[in-house]
Order: C-alpha cells, then sequence, then structure tokens
C-alpha cells in the first residue's frame, strides 16, 4: 500500500528515492510512529520530505492518498497561501490569449487610431477590446496587455510594453541594502572571480616555506606572497522602472550581491533600452548623467559588461530612431548596444523574465539575436550559464 | 530494549512535530537536519535533547572557512616543524602531532553522545559531500598515523542550516529532515511560561498582541522572532513596564517600549518609526 503512496509523491513532485522510502519502513518496522494518523504523518514527512519548499506538496500528496482511510486529517486542510491567489489573478491572461493578440499594423497606424478612437471615446471604460480603459486586450490604455500596446495615465504599469508613457515615472534608487537572499547569487558570482597577487608580500606561503626549508636540509626558511585581490572589473548596466516594476526586489539583490564580490564595479542605470545616455543616480538622471561613448572611453575594454534588464518593451524603442519612450533618439536603441558590445567583448544580458515566457515577447528575440544568443535568465542557473560567457 | 524518547524540558518547549522527528532519527540513528528561521531554537535543540536524555554534547560550530577535515582531526605541521628546529624528542613521534576533531572526540565518547554540526550551511558546498562516508559509515582512516578511527556508539548528529546554500542531495538522502515553522500563539504562550514562570497574564498578552503585531508590519528586513521576543520580555520586566503602556487601541501610543529588543536594523527600525508617524496622522 505504502509502495502506491512513494510513487504519488514523486508524481506530485516530490523528489523522493528509494533509499528514504526504505527509511521509512525500517522506522515503521521499529513501532516509531505508530501510536496515531498524526504521528505517522510526522514521521513519514521527516523521513521522506528534505525541503520545506516540499511541504505543501507533501500535504497534498499525503491528503489525497490517505482520503478515507482516516477520518479526520484536519491538520492538512490548510489555506491556500496568499500570494500563490495573488499570482493567479495577475496572470489572468494564458500565455496562449497572450500570443494570439499580436501587432496591429505600423507606429503611425498605431498613433492615428489612437487619436481616432480618442475622439470616438467619451468616458472611462473597463475590459473590452476596442476601446481605451483598464484591463483590456486593446493596444491602448492601462493595466491591459498587448505588446504593442499605448499606455495612458497610470501610476505603475502592470503589464509591460507601451510605446509611450505620458506621465512621469518615479524611479526608484535601487537599493543595495537587501541582504538577505542574496548569499546564493554572491556565490554564483564568485565563479567570476580572478586572483591575482599584487604588490608587497604579506602572506606566508606554506608550501613554499616547507620545500624551501627541505631544501636548506632543515632550516627554517620562510616564504611570503602578496596577498590575493579580486582582479575583475564589471560594469553593470540595469533597466528602472516601466515593465521592471515587478523585478525590482531580484535586480536589488543582484545589486547588493554584486557591490561586494569585485573591487572595480561600476554600475549604471538605463530605461528599457540602452541609448546616447546613462546615469548612476536616478534621482539625478535628468541632470547628471554620462553619454554611452563617454562611458566606452572611461571604461577600457578589459571591463566585463552585464546588462540587466527584461527587454520587454515595444519593437519600436530598440529599431526606431525617436522609439525611446521618454525622450528623442538620434539613433535607434540596436546601434547603440552594438556599440556596447564592439566596445566589451564579454558581455552577458541577465533577464528576470522566465526563459519559457521569452518566446512570446516580440523585444525579447529582437535583442537576444542583437546579443548573439548571451541572454541568461536571473536565476541561479542562468547566472551560471552567464558567467560562462563571462569567462 | 526501549530507546530513549525526547519530551521536550523544563526549558525547552518541543512541537508533537518536533519531538517524532528526533526521537524517529534517534531510533533509526540517522543525521536530523534542522531547518527554520533564526530564533527558533534550532541549536538550542542539540543541547536540550542532550540534557533531557543525559548524553554528553560535543558541539562543531562551522564557519565559512571551516574543512570538512578539521572535523575528523589535524595534522599540526607547523609545530613539528618548529620542535625539529629545537631539536625536541616529541617529534620522533607524529601521533604528538595529530589534533583531535569534534567527531573524533564524538566517536571516542564512552556512551552516546550527541553532536551538534551547527550551520552547516555556512561551510564550503563540497564541505557536506566531504563528510559523506563518516556520517554513514562512522569512521574514518588517518593516514599519518595509519589507523582507522570507529565510533564506540553511534552519535546521534543534529545539523542545523540557515538555508543560505542548497545541500547536496547524496547528503540531503542521508538525513532525516524537520522544517522548525514559527510558533503559533498558543506554542508561543507556553514557550513564555516556561523563561517567565510569573510573568502577570495581562502583560503578557499585550506584549504578545504587540509581536505578533511588529511581526505583520509589512516590509520589515528581519521579523523579529521567539529569542528577540523574548529578549524584549526580559526588558520589559526588568523595566518593570505596566500592561497599559503597552494597549495598542490608541493610535498616539503606538509605541512599543523598548522596540530596539524586537528590530535588529535600522531600515526596519526607520521604516517602523514612519508607520508610527502615518498611523498617528492618520489618527488626528
Amino acid at each position: 500500500m505504502l509502495v502506491k503512496f512513494f510513487f504519488l509523491l514523486r508524481t506530485a513532485g516530490v523528489p523522493v528515492s528509494i533509499l528514504e522510502f526504505l527509511g521509512l519502513l525500517e522506522a515503521l518496522s521499529k513501532g516509531v510512529g505508530e501510536a496515531s494518523a498524526e504521528r505517522f504523518y510526522y514521521l513519514a514527512r521527516t523521513c521522506l520530505v528534505k525541503d520545506e519548499r516540499y511541504y505543501d506538496r507533501f500535504d497534498r500528496a499525503f491528503a489525497a492518498f490517505f482520503k478515507g482511510v482516516e477520518g479526520n486529517f484536519a491538520v492538512l486542510s490548510k489555506d491556500l497561501p496568499a500570494d500563490w491567489l495573488q499570482k493567479l489573478a495577475e496572470k489572468n491572461l494564458s500565455d496562449e490569449e497572450k500570443a494570439k493578440i499580436q501587432a496591429m499594423g505600423g507606429w503611425d497606424k498605431l498613433m492615428e487610431t489612437l487619436k481616432k478612437r480618442l475622439e470616438e471615446q467619451k468616458g472611462r471604460h473597463q475590459g473590452g477590446g476596442k476601446w481605451i480603459g483598464t484591463a483590456g486586450t486593446s493596444p491602448f490604455g492601462a493595466y491591459g496587455y498587448n505588446p504593442e500596446g499605448v499606455r495612458i495615465g497610470q501610476d505603475s504599469s502592470r503589464n509591460r510594453t507601451a510605446v509611450k508613457v505620458w506621465d512621469k515615472r518615479e524611479y526608484a534608487n535601487l537599493d543595495d541594502g537587501v541582504e538577505l537572499g542574496t548569499r546564493n547569487i554572491k556565490l554564483a558570482l564568485r565563479g567570476l572571480r580572478r586572483f591575482a597577487r599584487r604588490g608587497a608580500a604579506t602572506e606566508l606561503d606554506l608550501p613554499d616555506t616547507i620545500d624551501a626549508t627541505a631544501r636548506s636540509g632543515g632550516w627554517l626558511d620562510i616564504k611570503m606572497v602578496p596577498e590575493r585581490h579580486n582582479a575583475v572589473k564589471v560594469l553593470l548596466l540595469l533597466d528602472v522602472g516601466g515593465s521592471m516594476d515587478d523585478h525590482v526586489r531580484v535586480c536589488e539583490e543582484l545589486f547588493s550581491a554584486a557591490r561586494s564580490e569585485f573591487k572595480h564595479l561600476e554600475s549604471f542605470y538605463f530605461h528599457n533600452f540602452v541609448y546616447e545616455k546613462l546615469w548612476r543616480d536616478n534621482r539625478r538622471r535628468f541632470n547628471v548623467n554620462m553619454s554611452t561613448h563617454e562611458l566606452t572611453r572611461t571604461y577600457a575594454a578589459d571591463y566585463k559588461l552585464i546588462l540587466v534588464g527584461d527587454a520587454t518593451m515595444s519593437p519600436y524603442e530598440i529599431e526606431q530612431p525617436g522609439g525611446s519612450i521618454e525622450h528623442w533618439n538620434e539613433e535607434p536603441g540596436r546601434v547603440w548596444l552594438q556599440r556596447l558590445m564592439q566596445t566589451y567583448r564579454k558581455f552577458a544580458w541577465l533577464n528576470p523574465q522566465p526563459r519559457e515566457r521569452w518566446r512570446y515577447t516580440q523585444s525579447i528575440a529582437i535583442t537576444r539575436e542583437l546579443l548573439e544568443g548571451r541572454m541568461y535568465p536571473l536565476t541561479l542557473g542562468g547566472l551560471d550559464e552567464a558567467i560562462d560567457a563571462l569567462t | 530494549m526501549s530507546k530513549p524518547s525526547f519530551r521536550g524540558t523544563d526549558q525547552y518547549v518541543a512541537t508533537e512535530e518536533l519531538m517524532s522527528a528526533v526521537n524517529a532519527s534517534i531510533t533509526l540513528s540517522r543525521p536530523l537536519l534542522i531547518k527554520g528561521e533564526p530564533g527558533t531554537g534550532k541549536t538550542l535543540l542539540a543541547a536540550e535533547v542532550a540534557r533531557a536524555l543525559g548524553m554528553p554534547l560535543f558541539e562543531w560550530h562551522v564557519k565559512s572557512t571551516t574543512k570538512a577535515q578539521q572535523g575528523l582531526y589535524e595534522y599540526d605541521a607547523v609545530s613539528r616543524l618548529r620542535d625539529s628546529q629545537l631539536g625536541e624528542s616529541r617529534v620522533q613521534d607524529i601521533s604528538n602531532y595529530i589534533l583531535k576533531g569534534k567527531l573524533w572526540e564524538a566517536f571516542d565518547c564512552e556512551t552516546q553522545p550527541v553532536l551538534l554540526i551547527d550551520e552547516i550551511d555556512k561551510a564550503d558546498i563540497e564541505f557536506p559531500n566531504d563528510l559523506l562516508r563518516e556520517i554513514d559509515r562512522m569512521d574514518f582512516y588517518v593516514y599519518e598515523t595509519r589507523q582507522t578511527v570507529r565510533a564506540k556508539h553511534r552519535p546521534f548528529i543534529i545539523i542545523t542550516s540557515n538555508n543560505e546554500k542548497e545541500l547536496p542531495d547524496a547528503f540531503l538522502r542521508r538525513c532525516f529532515f524537520h522544517y522548525i515553522r514559527f510558533p503559533d500563539e498558543d506554542t508561543m504562550l507556553r514557550i513564555i511560561d516556561v523563561h517567565f514562570p510569573g510573568l502577570k497574564k495581562d502583560l503578557l498578552r499585550e506584549a504578545l498582541t504587540m509581536f505578533f503585531k511588529v511581526r505583520e508590519v509589512p516590509g520589515l528586513k528581519k521579523k523579529p522572532s521567539t529569542s528577540e521576543l523574548l529578549d524584549w520580555i526580559k526588558l520589559l520586566v526588568a523595566e518593570d513596564i505596566s500592561p497599559e503602556a503597552l494597549r495598542t487601541d490608541d493610535a498616539h501610543k503606538f509605541i512599543p517600549p523598548l522596540y530596539g529588543a524586537l528590530l535588529k536594523n535600522e531600515q526596519d527600525v526607520h521604516l517602523f518609526e514612519q508607520l508610527l508617524f502615518l498611523n498617528r496622522r492618520n489618527a488626528r
């Protein structure tokens, strides 16, 4: 009977191995956890589950399997976590639906249609496929989804792409004080470290000392080496605002991790895509910024370039002069990205969007092509891949 | 043969699930891996199990620089080298320079001991893998003296982790696992009762309400946990704060006295003060 339970657990996505299962059987044969269903539940969980993230899956499988065997499994009827429900609500559109909604005509036509519709429409509108309003699938309006959408008057963006934002947004300076949960990222970044010994000899070199001592017939001959320094230089460009709202937390973590890992780390911000200007401080971005040309002159080619952004925007923002959502850019974004890639041969783009969703967004496909495929998801695995590409 | 069973102690409140996990691991002599929020009594568990069951305790605190080998033994080459320079006679016997690690000490113990490997996730990623055989077979080989050290009694191993690193699957498979969840209000009452037996009922009630309220403040970087609560209550008692001062109905007074014991970093304190300010303004 328990063998079935074992396979049910595996189907439910709890990684259980035979060894663990045998452990449970051994415990049962020694008479542990027999007295009550509850005690058996605790025992089974202790033996079979090795990570608290699988507790919920285990609970559900356990409840499903033992339903009817024992009447009172009240312990198991747990409420769904609140954030799950929230996520579900956010995902009101399936990927299929998202894929179905595709571009409708070019840039000019879009603006023209918008003008027309604005005239046609009076008053507020919610839902639907044509009118400007909220939560719809028309290309105009806020809180809806259409990859070529035009965003009108909205506080914080819900679902990616818009060709123009007409309300000026507040940009939160990415906070590097977030320490929690950054260790994993730090560990991955550690792969980037290249140690170089430079400067005065301050450390005892034990193997060399022993070797030298042996050579001099047992007389102590102490050898020193310079301390190790991290010689990696990193140029970090981070996307802020707009479609990145959802990802700010992850980016903050990356930023916080990066700070302490490298001796030379220069970070700049951009919005949606790189153009002729970058800035260091979001509060003074319109006054104090640095031209991208100057950037490539200031930081030599031995810097490694890491871009972090979701690359989710309207294709015009990459391809079109003047496509930027907040200023008039003389040259399209793709030219600027290519310039950066020419200067820094070691580069990677980290994308906080999950990889499975990339193919549904046209701008991600364009950016990936531009980057010669060097775009990686902002996960631990993705970081590892990115670091392979950078070294 | 009846195995000893752990039921918590007069200073440590163990939930049913924790007891069952501990007893299962003792019975099957498997290592027990303990995770949970900081301050929920992970490290304390080993000491309390040892005390309750009358077993000797060995503690191995792991740091980022700790190597698995250090738990077994270390060969002190430097002092041997120095002794050879000074012409000491003990230099002839290499075993004079083998320093026993915590694992070896535990293996040598005459009765079954409890071995705590504290914060295993702090060490290098390979650390747990290097201990696989030792934990499985409970023996290891000393190359310098060509001897095999075998455990006289399989120690009951308690391993704690703060989840800073993923542990390898092969290692996890050999352990039992328990996650200490944050205590609910009833358990919390029992815990406080154990630590402060004579506490006034109304002060306790107000303090707990306040505590759970602070835990619910959104965006806190480090939520206060059991150990912080105990510290705070200790302060409240020492300062002789009246329960009335803790009452939260009045928004004007929504500053928990001595909140420094609950909030441990300045961003949290700052956030908290901002919330207080907003609260007061709304109350006006």
